[in-house]
C-alpha cells in the first residue's frame, strides 16, 4: 500500500528532523544574556511571557494588525482542525475532541481565510512581495490546498471515514488496512504527507524555534546571576 | 574627505512608510581598515584567494556558538512585520535596510551551505552562493544597521537582526574587510585605554581644568579624581564625556552628585572608557578583553562600586554583559568572579548606572535639587536604544523609562514625552549607533535619524520644546550634528546630568 509506506517515511522525516533540530538548537549555547527588554525577571515571567507569544502572538500584535488577524486566524484555525482531526487516531474518541467537532469543522474557514489574507498580502504589499521566495508562496498554496481539500470532504462530498479511521488505527497499530479510494481524500493526505516532510526543512521551524529564542526565552537578570557558556568560561582560566 | 551630496529629507507631520527604492543606499559604503588596524587586531586586511571558505567556515563557526544566530535564520517566515521598523529603511528606503531583507543577506548563503532545502532547491527557498557581490553588500548593509534592536521588540519570534549584523561584521573582519571606525577604535581603547586615544596625562590636565572652571562658575571646589586608590566609588564613563561638548557637562553633573552627597569617589586613567566597541564587532574575545580593564581597575584600586555614566552602548555591555565577561555583578561561585565579588559593596547593584544612583540620591533627599533653575527650558527624553531595549535600571522591568524620566523631572518643571510610538521599548535609534557614528556614513546617519528628528519636530510645534535630553554618549555626539541638518539648533541636545549640574544645591 503505497499510502501506509508515504505515511510511515513522512511521519519519521518529521520526527527523526525535529528531534534532530531541537537537539541540534539546545546544545548550542546563547552565550551572553540578550533578552529583548524590558522582560521579566524571573523563569516564571518568562514562562508568562512565552505563553502570551505562543498563544496570542503579542510581538505581531504589536507590530501589525494585519498580519495578526490573518496569522492567528489561521495557526488557530489550524489547531482546532488539527484537534477534529484526533478523532482518527484515537478510540475510543477522547471527551475534549468530541466537544471541539463541531469548532473545528467551522475553524478551516478560519484558517483559509487567514491563509488566503496572508498570500494577498506577498501580492499586494510591496515590501512584502520583495522579500516573498518562491517556497513562501508554495507554503501557503500547499496550506489553503490542504484546507479546502479538507472542506470539500467536510461541507460537499463525504469521504468514507470509518474507512479512513480504520486505515490511521491499522498505521499506528502496524496492521495496514486498505485506504478509501477517493480522489479528495488522496490528494488531501498525499499533501499532508508532503507538508510533514518538509516541516523540519523549512521555516516551518519557527514552531519549535520560538522556545528557544534568547531575546524571548531569557529572563533579565544578569547583575544578579552570572551567565557563562562552557566554551566561554575556558577564557576565564586564563587569567 | 566630504562625503558625497545627497538631499536631506523633509520633515512630514508622520512617520511615513516609504515605497521601496531598490539599490537607494548601495554606494554608502563606510571606509575599509588598513593594514596596520586589522595587524593589531589579529584580522586580515584584504581578501586572500580562499576569503569564501574562511567565509563560509567562520560562519559555521559562529552558528555552533550562537544559538541566537542559528535560530534566527531558521526561524523566519518572512512575515513583514519587521518591514516598516527600522528608522533606515524609513529614511532610505533602501528595501536592504529593511530588518528581514538585512538578514537574508546572509541567511541565503546560510540555506546554500548549511541547509538541506537551500543545497537541494536553491532557487526555490532563496538561496544562494557566496559571491563578491554579496560579500560586498554585506559590508554596506551590515554598516548601515546600528544594532538598536527595534525590529526585535516586533517580531513574533524576537529575531534580532544586531545579532545578525554583529555575525556578518565578525565574518568581514575575518576575510579582511573590517571598518576603519569601529576598529581602530578598539585598537585606541586597547593600547591607550580609551576610544579617543586620551593618554593619562592630558587626561589629567583636562580634569584639572574642569575643576578650576567648576569653581569658577559655582565658588565650590569640586573635585575630578583619578586612580585614587582605596576611593569608594569607580566611575566608568564614554571617554567623550571628557572634553566633547555637550557631553562634558554631564560629567560635570556627575562630579557635582558625588560631591554633594559626600561620596568619595574616582575615574581611572586605565579604564577611562566605558564604551566597548567589541559589542558592534560581534567579537566575545575582543569584547572581553576590552571589558577586562574595568575589572582590573576595579581590582586595583580596591573600589566598593562601579557606576557606569551616560552611554547607552557602554550600559548594555555593563548591565547585560560585565558580569559574564568580567565577573563585575554577583552570582559568581567561581573563583574568577568571587574574587571580585568579595571586594565589592553587596547593598549596591553592580555595576549601577549613574541614573539610578542620582535618583536614588535625590528621592531620599540625601542631595538637594532646585528645578526651577531649569525653567528656561522645556524638556523632552530620548531613550537610547541599548538602554531602552538591552538592558535596565532598578528593579522592575521597564525602571530604564521610568527612573531617567524621575530623574528629569525632579530637576525641570516642564517635561513632555514624544509619541508613544517613538519611546519606551519602541523608541528610535539616533541613527549613529553600532559603529556608524562616522563622517564617511554621514549620508546613512542624517536619513537615520529622521524617524526621531518627526517625533521630536512634533513636540517642538506642540509644546515648545527646546531640549532634548538623552543619555548616550553616541546619541549625543550624532545629535548635535545630524538635527541642524533638520533645522534645529545643536544646543538643543544634552545629557541627563547636564540639567542635574544645573539644578543641583552645592555647599
Amino acid at each position: 500500500m503505497i499510502y501506509a509506506g508515504m505515511f510511515y517515511i513522512a511521519t519519521l522525516l518529521l520526527v527523526v528532523g525535529l528531534v534532530y533540530k531541537i537537539f541540534d538548537y539546545s546544545r548550542t549555547p546563547a552565550p551572553l544574556k540578550i533578552p529583548t527588554t524590558p522582560a521579566p525577571t524571573t523563569q516564571k515571567g518568562v514562562v508568562y511571557r512565552m505563553a502570551k507569544e505562543v498563544v496570542l502572538f503579542e510581538s505581531l500584535f504589536k507590530s501589525n494588525k494585519w498580519i495578526w488577524v490573518f496569522g492567528w486566524l489561521f495557526h488557530f484555525g489550524l489547531f482546532l482542525v488539527l484537534a477534529r482531526h484526533l478523532r482518527y487516531f484515537t478510540e475510543p474518541v477522547w471527551f475534549w475532541v468530541g466537544i471541539v467537532q463541531p469548532f473545528g469543522k467551522y475553524a478551516s474557514i478560519m484558517m483559509v481565510v487567514g491563509l488566503a489574507g496572508l498570500l494577498a498580502r506577498r501580492f499586494l504589499v510591496d515590501r512584502v512581495r520583495y522579500i516573498s521566495t518562491p517556497s513562501d508562496i508554495l507554503m501557503l498554496v500547499l496550506l489553503i490546498a490542504i484546507g479546502l481539500s479538507g472542506m470539500l470532504m467536510t461541507f460537499v462530498v463525504h469521504t468514507d471515514i470509518v474507512a479512513l479511521k480504520a486505515f490511521f488505527m491499522g498505521l499506528m497499530y502496524l496492521d495496514v488496512q486498505p485506504i478509501p479510494m477517493d480522489p479528495i481524500l488522496l490528494v488531501h493526505l498525499a499533501l499532508v504527507a508532503l507538508l510533514m516532510v518538509i516541516f523540519p526543512i523549512s521555516k516551518l521551524l519557527h514552531a519549535p524555534g520560538i522556545f528557544f529564542s534568547p531575546t524571548r526565552n531569557q529572563a533579565d537578570n544578569p547583575r544578579e546571576h552570572r551567565h557563562v557558556a562552557a566554551w566561554a568560561a575556558r577564557l576565564d582560566q586564563n587569567n | 574627505m566630504a562625503a558625497a551630496e545627497f538631499d536631506i529629507p523633509e520633515l512630514k507631520d508622520d512617520i511615513e512608510i516609504p515605497k521601496l527604492r531598490e539599490g537607494a543606499m548601495a554606494h554608502a559604503k563606510t571606509f575599509i581598515a588598513p593594514k596596520p588596524v586589522q595587524d593589531f587586531m589579529g584580522y586580515p586586511h584584504e581578501l586572500g584567494e580562499d576569503w569564501k571558505e574562511r567565509a563560509i567556515d567562520k560562519m559555521g563557526d559562529l552558528l555552533g556558538k550562537y544559538r541566537s544566530l542559528k535560530v534566527f535564520l531558521d526561524a523566519c517566515v518572512h512575515c513583514g512585520a519587521c518591514t516598516d521598523k527600522c528608522h533606515y529603511y524609513l529614511g532610505t528606503s533602501d528595501p536592504k535596510n529593511m530588518p528581514v531583507a538585512r538578514q537574508d543577506l546572509m541567511r541565503q548563503v546560510y540555506r546554500r551551505y548549511y541547509t538541506t532545502a537551500g543545497k537541494l532547491f536553491p532557487k526555490l527557498v532563496g538561496a544562494k552562493d557566496l559571491t563578491r557581490e554579496i560579500l560586498d553588500d554585506w559590508y554596506n548593509y551590515y554598516h548601515q544597521c546600528s544594532e538598536c534592536r527595534r525590529c526585535s521588540v516586533f517580531c513574533p519570534y524576537g529575531i534580532d537582526t544586531a545579532e545578525i549584523t554583529m555575525a556578518g561584521r565578525e565574518i568581514l573582519n575575518h576575510v579582511g574587510m573590517g571598518q576603519k571606525y569601529s576598529n581602530e577604535i578598539l585598537g585606541k581603547v586597547q593600547k591607550i585605554g580609551n576610544n579617543l586615544g586620551l593618554p593619562g596625562p592630558a587626561l589629567e590636565d583636562t580634569l584639572e581644568g574642569l575643576e578650576e572652571d567648576i569653581e569658577a562658575d559655582t565658588g565650590v571646589a569640586v573635585k575630578m579624581p583619578l586612580d585614587v586608590k582605596g576611593a569608594e566609588v569607580l566611575l566608568v564613563t564614554p571617554s567623550a564625556d571628557f572634553f566633547s561638548e555637550p557631553h562634558v557637562e554631564s560629567l560635570i553633573g556627575y562630579a557635582k552628585v558625588f560631591h554633594a552627597a559626600g561620596i568619595n569617589w574616582t575615574l581611572s586613567s586605565h579604564a577611562s572608557e566605558a564604551g566597548n566597541f567589541g559589542l558592534f564587532n560581534g567579537n566575545y574575545e575582543t569584547m572581553r578583553k576590552v571589558a577586562m580593564r574595568i575589572r582590573d581597575a576595579a581590582l586595583e584600586l580596591g573600589v566598593k562600586r562601579i557606576v557606569v555614566g551616560e552611554c547607552g552602548h557602554a550600559w548594555r555591555v555593563a548591565y547585560s554583559f560585565w558580569n559574564t565577561l568580567t565577573g563585575i555583578g554577583y552570582g559568581g561561585n567561581d573563583p574568577f568572579s568571587i574574587e571580585l565579588q568579595k571586594q565589592l559593596d553587596p547593598t549596591y547593584p553592580q555595576p549601577q548606572h549613574i541614573c539610578e544612583l542620582t535618583n536614588d540620591l535625590i528621592k531620599s533627599g540625601k542631595i538637594k535639587v532646585d528645578p526651577s533653575l531649569n525653567d528656561d527650558l522645556i524638556v523632552t527624553y530620548h531613550d537610547s536604544c541599548n538602554v531602552a531595549r538591552a538592558s535596565r535600571m532598578g528593579t522592575e522591568p521597564g525602571g530604564q523609562f521610568t527612573i531617567p524620566r524621575e530623574l528629569i523631572k525632579s530637576v525641570v518643571n516642564n517635561f513632555h514625552n514624544m509619541a508613544d510610538d517613538t519611546i519606551y521599548e519602541s523608541t528610535f535609534c539616533c541613527g549613529g549607533g553600532g559603529g556608524l557614528l562616522t563622517d564617511d556614513l554621514m549620508e546613512v546617519r542624517v536619513k537615520g535619524a529622521l524617524p526621531r528628528a518627526t517625533a521630536l519636530n512634533n513636540v517642538v510645534k506642540e509644546h515648545q520644546v527646546n531640549f532634548m535630553a538623552t543619555i548616550c554618549a553616541i546619541c549625543k555626539a550624532q545629535f548635535t550634528k545630524v538635527l541642524p541638518k533638520y533645522g534645529f539648533d545643536m544646543s538643543m541636545v544634552g545629557g541627563v546630568h547636564q540639567l542635574v549640574s544645573k539644578a543641583i544645591k552645592l555647599d
